[in-house]
């Protein structure tokens, strides 16, 4: 228990020195969700291996995703008093290679060696900083993904962790933090972008017994990661923003609400609860203060809804996740009838910076309305898919062309969609927009909670439409009828255009239950789920009409509209498509041209992907 | 009922916030929800059977159905989407015979479910098989990796 | 506290907490609701309540749970309110079946009356629709959820009135159906037949089984329960003479509306030709047709015998709960003070 934030630095510097030995060397490993999916637990284990076997004492530090996702597996080198070095796209295999060079040999293989993290240069190695990819972001969020462990409060602590907690307690008062909050500009982070201070102010001032404070961790876009990569990365930072908030407000308890499809963001955040309370961090008397507060975890259940407050509030209480209309708002009236504010991960994951370093600092990066920097899930055909923190405003091209590395295989970019469900696809005549709230809604789009997937050439856009409106009918809770009808009509229209069976009017019906579903929804599910529809139709009118009109899909994606067939010149009769065909639609002879039988064939899309002379065609 | 549902029934409640930890810990005691369970949380809980059932038949996580002993869970995410997890799922679903809206395999060995989004997109498109995530798939590649496993289970 | 707001121009005084629904109410501007009740908690499910309120930045909000407040000046139509009412119904009929003509709660329904309103003129959004089987298991009422629209009134009714909780939504979106627990026939649910959810289904998803067999009542008269001494108000339905229907009298301050399943749905013995209208009197062994005269006479005879011979303890009187309490009250009086014994007993041990 520590009463002032020196002793408790002291502390963690003691515990970082005694753990993590300055004279020994380190290795990280990106050990994410996305680390681990790419292969990184085997390359743990080969680390370990090799260690042990070269005899070599080393520390080997699992961090969160520094947002290469791209180029995972990634393990980074730091020997005492020498840069951070980074391997990519690491395998069991390379291991021993990279480990003898670089520790027996002091040899650092400069074609395996992908960048310099931090400062320092190191010869022959491009600093990360001058990797286009790092170049232009700005990192705040992530201050400490990839860079601390996740599992150890002291080194957060040792990175300034808990420092805007304590400044907050000792030095400032709930209206001040909140003014500050308030000056900074901060708009909440999960997607409608509200002013964060003046949602604090509202709870403040509503009178109730007890206040809550929930951090919605929820995050249902499909196609979104920036939550599950800070959570696993970096969970103190929320729980410092989350307690600075309850502070603020003055709740007594808080809950944090994260999806289960999140496990390992789960154990993260359980351990850093458990970390903060053995440290007085959470609980009474927190600093010794007179301010205490403690967190429940609650785990989502598999509904996208609920990530709208008032669903959320339910799924805690134990009940269906359904909406209900507002007033009596959150604030006024929210979890179990008293007043509650939510906040999204990355909201409270920006307020320690904002208390630690001031409101104007924040306010120098970003628009006039739009404050701060923001984080994205760069997917989709992008060449650097990953999670990037650019300044608010920085235009969507910059995003895409230089972070991103633009369109793989020579492909041309035809939109980028963000908000998810809820957001809009911008065309590439668009593409100089700058990214902040304001911008993105007048493109009929929304800034959302930060998915950002880019599409090509080869994807349909009558297709995404109705992609995203199976994905909100089948989430739609039901209770209103716009959201429960209205978007199973629009599906049902959409699916018939990609099956070829649109009729004249299509386009004006598919308009028509926008506006009604749109205006007559209960909640922002409902109220949003037209976006995707309504921004294809307005800047893909054109491949809707080849749909209905011609019974055509120009990027060759609906497969109703669309026929596989054997190039004659191309094909060399190998037999590895007939021999993959998982439905036998393909016949030929050895060393013969093949042909495939289209009443039989699923476009199913194996033999295209299968063929080594890209002889099959997609017509 | 088994030991594991049991103890889950035996841990002390708070109230009504508890039902929807209380299903999730019932079915990993079962692997599904089970007629047997619905009525003792209900009981437990002392809200009406009718209302523990709207909530479970709410949410996509609870299953009435017992589980395969593979678990194939495919991300049907945006990401995914667009690099082409419909092929995927098509692969997969024909591999095991699944259609008609069956989600687990006549003899029990597989259950393929289709997940939201696990935020695993830069490796899109994505499969969890057992636990494990496989990115970066074609349908080839789901293909044989669930018939590996099939397989295995023949010998 | 009294507020004051406008409606259509109309100024209306309510009181604080009311609605803008209420208020409409009050000012005698109609508003077209689906899942509004005047006895549940309000839902804003339906969406057919929406107005303007001036100065919201919302462009609409239902009016059944947006509280009026002092000096609001609300719209109830306009033409992209009405639009919105004309699209949300039309969809709504998207899927619910085309059979008002054969459907028992024609001419009764909310939703034709709602349609009528707002002017339903097209059917443009064809699609799926809902086939559910009849679920016929409870011997008094039916459930067609074919027709069901959702609006979720019986399920709050059976919660917040009834206490019960029989009924629920069950799955969500396009599936969101009403359910009983593992979606079974209502008879194996808790469902204790009291009819309350049948009353205020607003279309033919609910309606009593003796529908099918009458067809709708003619006339309705006010009355009270026969069956316990509560003293429920009823309204009996009727065609001719017959008793085709029962529902709570909402006026009645003793059961408001509410009854149980005996007043609800126990009526049929009225027109029932086993129906028992005289005394019988059992001689040689079969029962023969008595004036009460007659009958109360042997009655009075007997009793005075058997006291005679073994004394008043020899007989006990046993009342019923159909009686009320005055007739229950005098019957003891009787057997104390005329008879002289003690043995009184009741029937209402159930």
């Amino acid at each position: 228990m520590y009463s002032d934030y020196a002793s408790l630095r002291a502390w963690a510097e003691g515990e970082v020195q005694r753990t993590r030995p300055p004279d020994r060397t380190r290795i990280l490993i990106g050990l994410g969700t996305c680390g681990i999916a790419a292969g990184g637990l085997d390359v743990l284990t080969a680390l370990r291996e090799k260690l042990a076997d070269m005899r070599v004492p080393a520390e080997i530090v699992p961090v969160g995703c520094i947002g290469m996702c791209f180029e995972e597996p990634l393990v980074d080198i730091v020997r005492p008093g020498e840069p951070r070095i980074c391997y990519a796209k690491v395998t069991p295999k390379s291991v021993p290679t990279i480990l003898e060079e670089h520790l027996l040999h002091n040899n650092v293989r400069k074609d395996l060696a992908f960048a310099v993290i931090g400062d320092e240069p190191y010869d022959g190695i491009p600093s990360w900083k001058q990797l286009p990819f790092f170049a232009t972001q700005r990192r705040t969020v992530l201050r400490n993904c990839g860079f601390i462990d996740p599992e150890s409060v002291a080194e957060y602590i040792v990175h300034d962790g808990y420092a805007a907690l304590a400044k907050a307690l000792f030095e400032m008062t709930p209206e001040s933090v909140i003014e500050e909050v308030k000056r900074s500009g901060l708009r909440g982070r999960g997607g409608a972008g509200f002013p964060t201070g003046m949602k604090w102010e509202f709870c403040r001032k509503s009178p109730g017994d007890h206040k809550y404070i929930i951090c919605n961790a929820d995050e249902g876009d499909p196609g979104a990661f920036m939550n599950r990569s800070v959570l696993e990365g970096d969970p103190h930072s929320v729980l410092e923003g989350l307690l600075i908030a309850a502070y603020a407000i003055g709740a007594d308890h808080g809950y944090i609400y994260c999806r289960a499809e999140y496990p390992l963001a789960i154990v993260r955040l359980r351990k850093a609860l458990e970390q903060a309370r053995a440290l007085g961090l959470l609980g009474e008397h927190i600093f010794g203060t007179d301010f205490s507060f403690d967190v429940t975890i609650k785990e989502g259940a598999g509904a996208f809804v609920c990530g709208e407050e008032t669903a959320l509030m339910a799924s805690i209480e134990g009940k269906r996740g359904m909406p209900r209309p507002r007033p009596p708002f959150p604030a006024q009236k929210g979890l179990w009838g008293q007043p509650t504010n939510i906040n999204n991960v990355e909201t409270l994951n920006n307020i320690p910076p904002i208390i630690l370093n001031g409101a104007d600092w924040f306010a120098a990066v970003g628009t006039e309305k739009s404050k701060g920097t923001k984080t994205f899930a760069l997917t989709g055909k992008i060449a650097n898919s990953g999670l990037i923190e650019v300044p608010l405003g920085m235009p969507l091209r910059e995003i895409i062309f230089e972070i991103g590395g633009g369109i793989p295989k020579g492909k041309k970019f035809k939109a980028a969609q963000t908000g998810g469900p809820s957001g809009g696809c911008i065309p590439s005549s668009m593409l100089d927009i700058p990214v902040d709230y304001e911008s993105l809604t007048a493109a009929g789009s929304i800034m959302g909670s930060g998915g950002l997937v880019v599409m090509d050439e080869d994807n349909c856009m009558v297709d995404v439409a109705r992609f995203f409106l199976s994905f909100t009918q089948s989430e739609s809770c039901g209770k209103c009828i716009p959201c429960r009808l209205g978007t199973k009509r629009m599906l049902e229209i959409l699916e018939r255009i990609t099956r070829g069976e649109g009729q004249e009017g299509d386009i004006e019906l598919l308009l028509e239950l926008c506006e009604t579903v749109k205006l007559g929804s209960l909640c922002g599910l409902g109220q949003t789920a037209p976006n995707p529809v309504l921004t294809t139709i307005r800047y893909f009118r054109d491949e809707y009409e080849a749909h209905i009109k011609e019974h055509r899909c120009p990027a060759k994606v609906c497969k109703a509209l669309i026929t596989y067939r054997i190039s004659e010149e191309k094909c060399t009769g190998c037999t590895l498509c007939a021999r993959n065909c998982p439905v036998g639609a393909i016949s030929g002879e050895r060393k013969k041209v093949h042909v495939i039988d289209p009443a039989v064939c699923t476009r199913c899309d194996t033999c295209r992907q299968v063929c080594n002379f890209d002889a099959v065609l997609v017509e | 009922m088994n030991d594991k549902l049991r103890e889950v029934l035996q841990a002390p409640v708070t109230g009504k916030g508890d039902l929807i930890p209380l299903l999730q810990k019932a079915q990993e005691a079962e692997g599904y929800v089970s007629e047997e369970a619905i009525y003792a949380i209900a009981e437990k809980l002392r809200i009406p059977a009718s209302e523990v059932f709207g909530v479970l038949s709410f949410y996509a996580q609870f299953r009435l159905r017992p589980m395969g002993k593979h678990n194939v869970k495919i991300c049907r995410g945006t990401a995914c989407h667009v690099r082409g997890s419909p092929l995927i799922v098509t692969a997969v679903e024909s591999e095991l015979k699944l259609g008609g809206g069956e989600d687990t395999t006549s003899d029990g060995l597989f259950t393929v479910e289709k997940i939201a989004c696990f935020g695993a997109c830069s490796l899109a498109p994505v499969m969890v098989v057992n636990g494990r995530t496989y990115g970066n798939l074609s349908p080839d590649k789901a293909r044989r990796l669930i018939r590996k496993i099939a397989e295995e289970e023949h010998v | 506290m009294t507020i004051t707001l406008t409606i259509d121009g109309k100024t209306v005084s309510v009181k604080e907490g009311a609605t803008v629904l209420d208020a409409a109410k009050e000012a005698g501007v109609y508003i077209p609701t689906l899942c509004a009740d005047e006895d549940l908690l309000p839902f804003g499910a339906c969406r057919l309540c929406l107005v303007e309120v001036q100065g919201d930045r919302r462009p609409m909000l239902p009016s059944c749970t947006t509280p009026a407040t002092d000096g609001m000046v609300v719209r109830t139509s306009s033409p992209i309110i009405d639009k919105t009412r004309r699209n949300v119904v039309e969809l709504l009929l998207s899927d619910h079946p085309e059979d008002c003509l054969t459907c028992p709660q024609n001419n009764r329904c909310e939703l034709q009356r709602v349609a009528a309103y707002v002017g339903v003129r097209t059917n443009r959004f064809r699609g799926e629709k809902h086939a559910y089987p009849i679920d016929d298991s409870n011997p008094f009422y039916r459930r067609d959820l074919d027709r069901c629209i959702l609006c979720g009134k019986c399920v709050r009714t059976c919660d917040e009135i009834q206490q019960l909780g029989a009924i629920n939504f069950a799955y969500r979106g396009f599936r969101t159906k009403i359910a009983t627990v593992l979606d079974r026939p209502v008879a194996t649910s808790t469902c204790e037949s009291c009819g309350q959810c049948v009353d205020k289904c607003p279309v033919g998803a609910l309606y009593p089984e003796a529908w099918l067999r009458y067809g709708l009542p003619a006339a309705e008269t006010k009355t009270i329960c026969a069956y316990c001494g509560v003293g429920c108000g009823l309204i009996l339905q009727t065609r001719g003479n017959t008793v085709v229907g029962v529902r709570g009298d909402p006026d009645n301050p003793v059961n408001h509306g509410r009854t149980c399943v005996k007043g609800r749905f126990g009526y049929e013995f009225i027109n029932h030709p086993d129906r028992l209208k005289k005394p019988l009197i059992k001689k040689d062994g079969a029962f023969v047709e008595a004036t009460w005269d007659e009958a109360l006479d042997l009655v009075a005879q007997r009793l005075a015998s058997v006291v005679r011979e073994h004394g008043p303890d020899a007989v006990a009187l046993l009342t019923s709960a159909k009686c009320t309490n005055e007739e229950n009250y005098l019957l003891q009086k009787y057997a104390r003070g005329v008879l002289g014994t003690h043995n009184v007993d009741h029937c209402a041990r159930l």
